[in-house]
């Protein structure tokens, strides 16, 4: 049984703990250390819902409140979704262009190994009072709450910051400059046009972030006054520099899994994806729109009129490419074989879900709606409908696609399916309700809240147990396919993507021989039987012997 | 057919890359990335100084000490023509000369290490500090900010011309240090032309 492993050169674990430059090994460690982190967020997360069953501040103090919102915002997106986007991107680029590493594979490892440290540091505020004003960070307030909780948060974040933007050009060098000589732009899977799109996004936005942490530090320590009213400053440019980076990054959560659903729901029904040039260019389109929208988080900042028509009109123009995608996405599941096995059914999950927080961000793009309902529920519903239904569903469907690929082994089914069907009935009971929370006027943020929001609150929090049981599935399945699993082969979904064409899990330089592209990354079911690569490989062997 | 001739190009274009380091030398491009991303930083910077700008009826506001033009007017000179001496340095390593890399880019570091002091020289004489004003905190972290990116530029240079003692470390087909370095001033050079316009001229 084990033959198959022993034979080819394997990692051992303790090299996931060193400064190695495998990019599969850094993807790895991506993963689990973020991982690690969502489960640090998860449980702040279920103090606050706990909180939150009853309208007093019965369970912590407001001020722990608090404390707890910002840490646990701050570690979903800096230290949750985006690096285990990047440990995706990190695990998968190089083998779906066929190369043997990332271009810079030491800039890889330093960009993963900034980021433990970084987050030790972000939780170690606590000693010094963490910080209380939210992961938007917004001036005056953040400059009232606590220094040096602030201070440590800054710093963190201009740390993640510094590895998103050495990983981004890890990203975009390995895609434009390392593909195999037959693989052109257009023969490279989604995933890879969804990480050039979110890396340039990376690029261009998060220094933009530096430069006004930067400044707020400066006026947090040295007492200038670039974002204080008091002393002549205005938190107005603090909004504009640091949304300018936040908008883009709600992209930089988001595509990559974009790209993950564009690989796993063509494999997993057997039909080649509709519209590979519309999801590939829709994702540049996404990039470059969602550069010149971020005052649609302004609107009631006293934006002036003209501004706000700006972007209320840029904002509902994302919708398009969106739907372009949401379209193709659909028209690929459509009258397909499909094999509704876990990846698949996170995989429609995620298209589900996230078309609902897409429409609510329509709603919320429109300057009349959104002075009614910003700062409320509504919004916290619309982004967790996009983070959790979007990004969290997606990064699920992935983990169980390429599972096989990453340790060799299948994953169990059945847990699988357990652990699909509790994340999607909690993640609608949770966040459902908040839009009508959110409509009714109760205000984000907040530890007490009047007893008329109570039976909507209570219904939320019981969801939010269901999710956090969700992972209990989720861990045991990992630790026990990772000893029992069935052994997987080199390419159980018979996917036409080269790291399928690869041992599983990958050899340590990845491809024995340079991989050969014999067709497009989704032509399936195109001949009678989908063509799996080994079948390409003896193919070729033939051509080859035939001479 | 058509599949044994693409497999034959793929072997014959991987050898020709194998023939460099081993691979083919994506460096130079990944700088350019860098930079584009520290552009952004800069672009932030100076969009908030010109939202500040607008925002004041009287700029820089009323009561700030004039800021004196001649002395930054000659460090401008001195550091926009170390860019032209340092490429002569690129030219000589493109002709195999190292001893030619040598002289210029250590006139390079002389210019870039003059203008640091000079700068140094300005803050000292300065009537304003810090958190006099929005405007004299600007010009603290923009010049502050665009001094320390010379002083890494001044570093590489220093770093080049560390290397280029030791025989054949440069040569004509593998200089990426040298044309990273100049890269590098020269991005440091393009910045600190707007930010004087914008900071003293403007
Ligand atoms: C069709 C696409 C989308 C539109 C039109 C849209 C629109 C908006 C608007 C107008 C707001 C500001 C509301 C307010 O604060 O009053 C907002 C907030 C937000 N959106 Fe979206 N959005 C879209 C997709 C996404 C995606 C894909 C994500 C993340 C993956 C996302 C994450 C967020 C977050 C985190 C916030 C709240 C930020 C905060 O104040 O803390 N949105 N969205
Ligand atoms: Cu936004």
């Amino acid at each position: 049984m084990t033959e198959a492993i022993s034979t080819t050169k394997q990692r051992k674990w303790q090299d996931y703990f060193t400064f190695c430059t495998d990019h599969k090994v850094i993807g790895i460690q991506y993963l689990v250390s973020s991982f690690f982190f969502y489960f640090i967020g998860g449980i702040f997360a279920e103090i606050m819902r706990t909180e939150l069953a009853t309208p007093d501040p019965d369970v912590v103090s407001p001020e722990l409140y608090n404390q707890l919102l910002t840490l646990h915002g701050t570690i979903m997106i800096f230290l949750w979704i985006v690096p285990a986007a990047a440990g995706f991107a990190n695990y998968l680029i190089p083998l779906m262009v066929g190369a043997e590493d990332m271009a810079f594979p030491r800039l890889n490892a330093l960009a993963f190994w900034i980021n433990p440290p970084a987050g030790v540091l972000l939780l170690s505020s606590f000693f010094v009072g963490a910080p209380q004003s939210g992961w938007t960070s917004y001036p005056p307030l953040s400059l009232l709450s606590g220094k040096w909780g602030e201070e440590f948060w800054i710093l963190s974040i201009l740390l993640i910051g510094t590895s998103s933007i050495l990983g981004a050009i890890n990203f975009v060098t390995t895609i434009l400059k390392m593909r195999i000589p037959e693989m052109d732009i257009h023969s490279m899977p989604l995933f890879c046009w969804a990480m050039l799109a979110s890396s340039a996004l990376a690029l261009l936005s998060t220094p933009v972030l530096a430069a006004a942490l930067v400044l707020l530090s400066f006026d947090l320590i040295v007492g200038t006054s670039f974002f204080n009213p008091a002393g002549g400053g205005d938190p107005i440019v603090y909004q504009h520099l640091f949304w300018f980076y936040s908008h883009p990054a709600v992209y930089i959560m988001i595509l990559p899994f974009f790209g993950i659903i564009s690989e796993v729901l063509p494999v997993h029904s057997r039909k080649p994806i509709f519209g590979y040039r519309a999801i590939a260019y829709s994702s540049l389109a996404i990039s470059f729109l969602g550069l010149i929208v971020w005052a649609h988080h302004m609107f009631t900042s006293g934006t002036p009129g003209w501004l706000r028509m700006f972007f209320m009109a840029t904002t509902m123009l994302i919708a398009v490419p969106t739907g372009i995608k949401i379209f193709s996405w659909c028209a690929t599941l459509w009258g397909g074989k499909l094999n509704l096995n876990t990846s698949l059914l996170f995989g429609i999950g995620f298209v589900s879900s996230f078309l609902i927080g897409g429409l609510s961000g329509v709603m919320i793009a429109s300057v009349p709606f959104d002075i009614h309902v910003h700062d409320t529920y509504f919004i916290v519903a619309h982004f967790h409908y996009v983070l959790f239904g979007g990004s969290v569903l997606g990064l699920y469907a992935g983990v169980y696609h390429w599972f096989p690929k990453m340790t060799g082994r299948m994953v169990n089914e059945t847990l699988g399916k357990i652990h699909f069907a509790m994340s999607f009935i909690g993640l609608n009971i949770t966040f459902l309700p908040m839009h009508e929370l959110g409509l009714m006027g109760m205000n984000r943020r907040i530890a007490l809240y009047d007893i008329e929001f109570q039976p909507l609150n209570l219904i939320a929090t019981i969801g939010s147990y269901i999710l956090a049981a969700s992972t209990i599935p989720f861990i045991i399945n990992v630790i026990w396919s990772l000893n029992k699993g069935k052994q997987a082969e080199r390419n159980p979904w018979r996917a036409l993507t080269l790291e399928w064409q690869t041992s599983s899990p990958p050899a340590i330089e990845n491809f024995s021989e340079t991989p050969v592209l014999w067709s497009g990354p989704y032509e399936y079911g195109i001949d009678s039987e989908p063509r799996d690569s080994d079948s390409i490989r003896d193919l070729l062997a033939e051509v080859a012997s035939e001479g | 057919m058509s599949i044994s001739t693409s497999t034959d190009i793929t072997t014959s274009s991987v050898s020709a890359e194998h023939a460099h380091h081993g691979h083919p030398d994506h460096r130079l491009f990944g700088v350019v990335l860098f930079l584009i991303a520290e552009g952004m930083i800069f672009l932030g910077l100076f969009s908030a100084f010109l939202i500040y700008r607008s925002m004041l009826p009287v700029w820089p506001p009323e009561g700030t000490p004039e800021l004196e033009t001649l002395l930054p007017g000659i460090n401008s000179i001195i550091l926009i023509s170390s860019s032209f001496v340092m490429h002569q340095g690129q030219a000589a390593i493109k002709k195999n000369d190292v001893a030619g890399l040598r002289l210029w880019f250590g006139l390079t570091a002389l210019m870039g290490a003059i203008f640091l002091a000079g700068q140094l020289y300005e803050y000292f004489h300065l009537e304003f500090g810090l958190t006099t004003n929005l405007f004299a905190s600007s010009f603290y972290v923009l010049t502050g900010f665009h001094g320390l990116h010379v002083t890494v530029g001044l570093l590489l240079i220093l770093c080049v011309l560390w290397r280029a003692q030791r025989p054949n470390h440069y040569s004509s087909e593998s200089h990426f240090g040298v044309e990273a370095a100049e890269l590098y001033w020269h991005f440091v050079d393009v910045v600190w032309v707007i930010l004087f316009i914008l900071v003293y001229l403007l």
